[in-house]
């Protein structure tokens, strides 16, 4: 076998292709920005639907880029990008030239900053967080409020960043609802006197074992779910957080106090995306994440003959998405090199 | 007489609660849509009428009434809609882009032009 | 040789539209209400008169105002108007001092040449046509832009140019086909005489050497006296009516009438007014951002004029006032569209030709969509005394950064004030008022009247513009009612708060209720030059853009909207600021879903700016808390 591959991206699904590409016997340099590879999983404790150790996933995709064959280059950053002929030539901050005949865009995507939204008042009240701030709390097994107390009334907001015209995406990040469902029930497995109060649009648990999961917060953990886009949230003079929301199902409006409220993010194409995107002049679709040759059977391919998508540069994905994703880049990247390109 | 029988098996529906789709009357519904086709991107979250000043204050939902206008159950709306304010928060909050202050005027222009409701 | 039948469509057409203009003008008159009489009165016998003439020779000759917009379009009009006006002039004492006689009929003047076909071979007679001929030859060269605009629009810096219903169509014919037959028909009378100056004379030499000019003289002498006497008949039903409308208008404003809030005399005169230049198209961002190119304001003048059902125009509009600061002819765009969007739906009239010529008034059905009192569910006031009231507006609650803020900046000031709007308020009544259903606005206006007065308080301070607009203009307070840039502009002036400066670079954002609408654009300014590096954009003041957040627009979707917003925010941002502040919670909102770059309110910037040390906690804001927390109300 031979060929050189460039790999943009170390997280799950830049890790997987590259592992792959090594197994195949390609030599692969795999572009990674941050000092530590393995992305947006890092931040992630415990993983749905199963909540097993994300770590363990982690360590799955760093066994396998530990392969000769792969060159993992952290804390780089692309300057320039060219390609000439069938020829990719990357210059980047480590002031070094790489030459590859084929690259996968594993870019990910970027959690939505919560503090667009403001009339959630993520940034301005302290107790406002998001799921990813969360998340951290899980890690470090100390959930509290900013002034140390343990919070008793917990709300989950869905939707924040997705399904929303105001803030420029109109489309559903797939993952935020399985998202709340899970950490809702953490959150009661750590404080298990607390109330948890799920507030949503429509429940989208459209993966294998979310809807069980779903289930079994309502039955096992008494998670409180309630129908109603939360319009805003504002501060009582006792700094407890008000949330404005309709109690749709009862045709009522709803005015609750509230200690912590969780803003669960969505996932847009990430900025490290538009810049890779720039560089080589890459096709962006409606919802701004990258364009597919074809949605069914192509959604590898990009615009630019030797370049394929990996994961959730091109729409959200879970974990398992993801990977799935990366190995049918790794195929269609070999059949580049071993029939078009000649 | 399977029909018969299926009557009085729990197929009826008594009049009062039933919301008689075939025979309701959705002009409204329609003379909205054509003028202001943002009304059918509604999906019923509820952001509104959580931000509606008028909503807190008094039973107004304009969620509720966005349905009912829907459906054609039209008896009930018309005395709400001249509760709204217009103020235009609702607008503001909808995460599909509703033009719900259009709606609104639509729906009491409509009122007003049908025979049925005008004053 | 003093006569010739050919003059009579001119006669004709002149006599017609000079009795018309008197008849109107009495109409008109008659329908002023008693105040705008005795204005229009005192205005003839005092400086409006002469302020008039002088805006009249200005505006209506020169066209000083377009000439400063748009230098190609300004020649367009100055050549048409003030060269036809120079000619008539020129023309009558050409025919008095060199004429048979002293004082002839106007015929005689517009068609010396025909009359004199001898004069103007040497000497003073000679230099005369040389002027003559100038004239007319400026006449042409606007015409031909005028010609040229008509089929590309471009040639004169513009990127649309007005449609024209088939009367317009066959009054323009007749206005172009004016000074070309003058110049045909005086040519050929000088060919054949060998007389004229450097354009008659030329072309008259020329035409002679292979034409009977002599035959040929009369069918074009027929032609003028033609075109002429068809665009008088036509002028009142056509957009032309312009011309003598705009003297009018120009002395009724400098006599004080101003538009108010319904349709009457001095609307219907600004209507007819407006000579459908265009400038207010190409001002327009619904035009330019959204595509929307056919209810700008010349557009509604026009359905106005025609009795159209204008409901559809007149509601989609962003209110933003950009038509009426450009408006050459200064008409008030903006109160007339008000004023039809108050009137709802029109019926559909029957139209003939007649129609306008004997027309009074707009007599638009009103159409309102409710009228019983729709409010009384608001609950009983209950308002603490405080000397300053801070409200803080619907838009603002959408808006938690700014309400901190101000809070923030309110406590640090130390003054005695309520937060009348803290558990969300009651609307101030303006978003009712720009559907046009002024009645119910009356209500909340009422309403929130009354809470203001039971506090006592003498200052009343707004974050919304929207409600600074309605409560300076359509509230009967006695209190002062400042928006929060003046507030903090007067804190900053008092030394009631100490501010940092920011190295941050800053570009403002005017909003339009508050520009425009209200005329306040020091303050602002003042405020931002205090804490931060100002930046100029190409947009500043009267020029300022609207984001398109406007709840003046009924109609517009929200994509429109947005990709105003875009197009607005890139314009703003060109300098690539650090901040673009705005004193709107709306425009706030608008532009943030529109830009990468921070966009902020002045009172943002401004808490973030506050001396920490300073912060002196409001005392009675203290005690409120305290006794909510107690649980006495």
């Amino acid at each position: 076998m031979n060929g050189n591959v460039i790999v943009i991206g170390a997280g799950i699904a830049g890790m997987e292709a590259a592992g792959q590409l090594a197994k195949a016997g390609y030599l692969v340099t795999l572009l990674e920005k941050e000092e530590e590879a393995g992305g947006h999983l890092n931040n992630w404790y415990h993983l749905f639907p199963d909540r097993r150790n994300g770590d363990e996933v982690i360590k799955y995709l760093k066994d396998q880029i530990d392969n000769d064959n792969i060159t993992f280059l952290n804390g780089t950053r692309i300057d320039n990008l060219e390609k000439s002929k069938k020829e990719f030539i990357i210059k980047t901050n480590r002031a070094k030239e790489i030459c590859a005949d084929a690259i996968v865009v594993a870019t990910g995507f970027d959690l939505f900053r919560s503090e667009r939204k403001e009339e959630y008042g993520y940034g301005i009240y302290d107790n406002v967080i998001t799921s990813v701030d969360l998340e951290k709390m899980f890690r470090e097994g100390d959930i509290s409020l900013i002034n140390g107390n343990v919070p008793n009334t917990i709300g989950m907001v869905h939707c924040v960043g997705s399904r929303d015209e105001k803030v420029g995406n109109p489309y559903c990040s797939k993952l935020c609802c399985v998202t709340a469902v899970k950490q809702a029930i953490e959150i009661r497995e750590n404080i298990p006197e607390s109330k948890v109060f799920c507030f949503y649009m429509d429940m989208r648990m459209g993966g294998a074992l979310y809807e069980e999961l779903y289930m079994e917060a309502q039955e096992k953990y008494g998670i409180n779910f309630i129908r109603g886009k939360v319009s805003e949230v504002g501060e009582s003079f006792n700094h407890k957080l008000i949330v404005k929301v309709e109690d749709t199902l009862a045709g009522r409006p709803l005015k609750m106090e509230i200690d912590l409220l969780v803003l669960m993010a969505g996932m847009e194409i990430s900025e490290g995306s538009k810049k890779t995107g720039k560089l080589l002049g890459l096709k962006t679709g409606e919802n701004r994440f990258f364009q597919s040759r074809d949605n069914h059977y192509g959604s590898n391919l990009s615009n630019i003959d030797g370049v394929f998508y990996a994961g959730t540069c091109t729409s959200p994905m879970n974990i398992s998405e993801t990977i799935s994703h990366a190995r049918a880049a790794v195929l269609e990247v070999m059949d580049y090199l071993k029939n078009d390109r000649k | 007489m399977i029909g018969n029988n299926m009557d009085k098996f729990g197929y009826s529906i008594s009049k009062g609660r039933q919301i008689n789709y075939e025979a309701n009357d959705r002009k409204i519904a329609e003379y909205i849509y054509e003028n202001e086709p943002s009304f059918r991107l509604c999906i019923e979250c509820g952001g509104c009428s959580a931000t509606c000043t008028t909503g807190n204050l008094t039973k107004f939902s304009l969620r509720e009434l966005f349905v009912l206008i829907k459906r054609g159950e039209n008896d009930q709306i018309w005395q709400n809609l001249k509760k709204c304010m217009l103020c235009g928060k609702c607008t503001l909050v909808c995460p599909r882009g509703v033009n719900t202050r259009n709606i609104v005027v639509l729906a009491r222009q409509a009122f007003q032009k049908s025979n049925d409701y005008a004053i | 040789m003093q006569f010739d039948p050919f003059v009579i469509p001119f006669n004709i057409g002149l006599y017609f539209i000079l009795i018309y203009v008197v008849v109107r003008s009495v109409i008109w008159f008659r329908d002023l209400s008693r105040p705008d009489k005795l204005r229009l009165q005192r205005g003839f016998f005092g400086n409006a008169f002469v302020q008039s003439l002088k805006e009249i020779f200005l505006e209506s000759l020169i066209h000083r105002k377009i000439l400063k917009t748009n230098l190609r379009l300004g020649y367009m009009h100055m050549s048409l108007a003030f060269g036809w006006f120079l000619l008539i002039l020129f023309g009558t004492i050409e025919a008095d001092i060199f004429g048979a006689k002293h004082l002839n009929a106007p015929y005689k003047a517009i068609f010396f040449r025909f009359f004199n076909p001898d004069h103007g071979r040497m000497g003073i007679e000679a230099a005369y046509g040389f002027l003559m001929d100038l004239n007319l030859a400026f006449i042409l060269s606007g015409l031909f832009l005028a010609v040229s605009k008509r089929f590309f629009s471009r040639v004169v810096g513009m990127k649309k140019t007005t449609r024209l219903k088939a009367v317009d169509r066959i009054a323009l014919t007749s206005l172009w086909l004016i000074f070309p037959s003058r110049l045909l028909a005086e040519s050929f009378t000088c060919g054949a005489y060998g007389t004229g100056s450097f354009l008659t004379g030329s072309l008259g030499s020329w035409l002679a050497s292979f034409l009977p000019a002599q035959q040929m003289a009369y069918p074009f002498w027929l032609l003028y006296s033609l075109s002429l006497g068809t665009f008088f008949i036509l002028l009142p039903i056509t957009r032309y009516m312009h011309i003598p409308t705009e003297l009018f208008l120009i002395f009724m404003r400098n006599s004080g009438i101003k538009t108010g809030d319904k349709a009457g005399t001095y609307s219907e005169v600004q209507a007819y007014s407006c000579s459908s230049c265009g400038i207010c198209i190409n001002a327009c961002q619904l035009n330019f951002s959204a595509g929307i190119t056919n209810i700008q304001s010349a557009y509604l003048m026009k359905a106005i004029r025609n009795n159209d059902d204008v409901s559809d125009i007149a509601h989609n509009c962003l209110m933003c006032g950009r038509c009426d600061q450009n408006c050459p002819v200064g008409i008030e765009l903006s109160p007339i569209r008000m004023i039809q969007i108050r009137g709802g739906e029109a019926e559909n009239y029957f139209r003939n030709i007649y129609k306008g010529y004997f027309r009074s008034q707009q007599s638009v059905t009103v159409e309102k969509s409710n009228g019983s009192a729709a409010y009384n569910f608001l609950p009983e006031t209950n308002q603490k005394k405080a000397d300053v009231l801070f409200f803080a507006g619907c838009m603002t609650h959408l808006s938690p950064t700014i309400k901190n803020s101000m809070i923030k900046i309110l406590d640090a000031s130390g003054v005695n004030y309520s937060f009348i709007d803290e558990q969300g308020g009651v609307c101030c009544g303006r978003p009712l008022m720009l559907a046009g259903q002024d009645k119910e606005a009356r209500e909340l206006v009422n309403y929130n009247s009354q809470m203001i007065w039971k506090s006592g308080a003498h200052t009343l301070v707004t974050s919304c513009p929207i409600c600074y607009k309605v409560f300076k203009e359509s509230y009967y307070l006695d209190i002062e009612v400042l928006h929060h840039t003046q507030f903090i502009k007067n804190l900053i002036d008092e030394g009631s708060v100490k501010l940092n400066f920011l190295r941050k670079n800053v570009v403002y954002h005017s909003p339009c209720d508050l520009g425009r609408g209200s005329g306040v654009y020091n303050e602002p300014r003042e405020v931002l030059k205090h804490v931060s590096r100002l930046e100029k954009s190409k947009f500043e003041d009267e020029n300022s853009l609207c984001c398109g957040g406007s709840l003046g627009n009924m109609k517009i979707s929200y994509q429109k909207k947005n990709k105003i917003a875009r197009d607005a925010a890139a314009e703003l941002t060109k300098g690539n600021p650090d901040i673009l502040a705005t004193a709107c919670p709306l425009c706030k909102k608008t532009f943030s879903s529109a830009t990468e770059t921070r966009v902020a309110d002045i009172s943002e910037i401004v808490a973030e700016a506050l001396m920490h040390q300073t912060v002196k906690k409001n005392t009675c804001r203290q005690v409120n808390s305290i006794k909510e927390l107690a649980g006495i109300s």
